[in-house]
């Protein structure tokens, strides 16, 4: 009995240690080009807003699908509400574009541009970190 | 009073049951919230919306022109820089960021890239992963495990309408 319950609370500990509660919106469905260079902001964006986008073009934002239409109409009501807020700036939030590798360039400007109508100004384009340089690689 | 020497030898039966049942919960609640998180990491644009930058005053130093064309697949067709073509190979990206290394060296003194601008003017068809390699051939190299920085402000051109 006793190596299995030793073993058990290895396993726990592990799964206790690993565990993080933090909710980061990352859609596994986005395969995310990858580059050496990028690198996780030194301190946490004080208000991230996360939109994501498929390699077919479908624009993933708070959990909704969507097409750049309502992004736009999404993205206005949200800088309503912060701007409802005393504390919030718009200029405080960061928009972060999380964009699948094959998706069009054209559509990732859109969601720029739906962000800068509604108006936000700062983005994080969200890439896979890597050891090797990607420049070569095809 | 008497004094009973029971008990002494005997051994407690723990209970161990309700013990791994719970274990056994805990662990199978930890492995279902367990998630891998890959590391992930961010280029930082400032790019406030076009109406509003009036105010902004003129760099210097002339924007730089980086101009990207897709074939229909939406793979690379052309890069060039100003007037400067890299072509299509594997190859494009390593030499554009040889360039823009050697442009950045012969104005020399630090700091002077600080001012220049670079303007992304893709495709509407690109395929976005160019676009994120045109910035990381832009935007600096690693070297010995050291970051360095290259051109930092980077703006993209109005999208092209399909």
């Amino acid at each position: 009995m006793t190596p299995m319950i030793d073993m058990t609370f290895q396993l726990i500990a592990f799964f206790m240690v690993l565990i993080n509660f933090s909710e980061v919106e990352q859609n596994q469905e986005i395969n995310l080009p990858s580059s050496e260079l990028a690198k996780p902001p030194d301190v946490p964006y004080e208000e991230p807003l996360t939109v994501q986008m498929l390699a077919d073009g479908t624009i993933l934002f708070a959990g909704d699908r969507m097409d750049p239409q309502g992004l736009g109409s999404a993205l206005l009501t949200e800088a309503q509400i912060i701007r409802a807020h005393a504390e919030k700036r718009l200029s405080d939030v960061t928009v972060v574009i999380r964009a699948d590798k094959e998706a069009k360039t054209g559509e990732v400007q859109k969601i720029i541009q739906k962000c800068q109508d509604a108006g936000f100004d700062t983005f994080a384009l969200r890439s896979r970190q890597s050891n090797v340089s990607t420049l070569a690689t095809p | 009073m008497k004094i009973r020497h029971t008990g002494r030898e005997d051994k407690i039966e723990l209970q161990m049951t309700p013990m791994i049942d719970i274990v056994f919960l805990l662990l199978i609640f930890f492995i279902m919230t367990f998630k891998i998180v890959l590391p992930e990491g961010d280029f930082n644009i400032r790019m406030p919306s076009p109406a509003s930058n009036v105010t902004a005053q003129p760099s210097e130093t002339p924007t730089l022109m980086l101009r990207i064309t897709a074939d229909p697949n939406g793979k690379l067709a052309g890069l060039q820089l100003d007037n400067q073509p890299f072509g299509n190979g594997p190859q494009a990206f390593v030499q554009l960021h040889a360039y823009i290394r050697s442009l950045i060296a012969d104005e020399g003194g630090p700091g002077s890239a600080d001012d220049q601008e670079i303007e992304l003017d893709c495709d509407y068809n690109l395929d976005y992963g160019y676009v994120v390699k045109a910035i990381t051939a832009i935007t600096g190299y690693v070297e010995n495990g050291q970051q360095h920085k290259l051109i930092e402000r980077i703006k993209f051109s109005p999208p092209q309408n399909q």
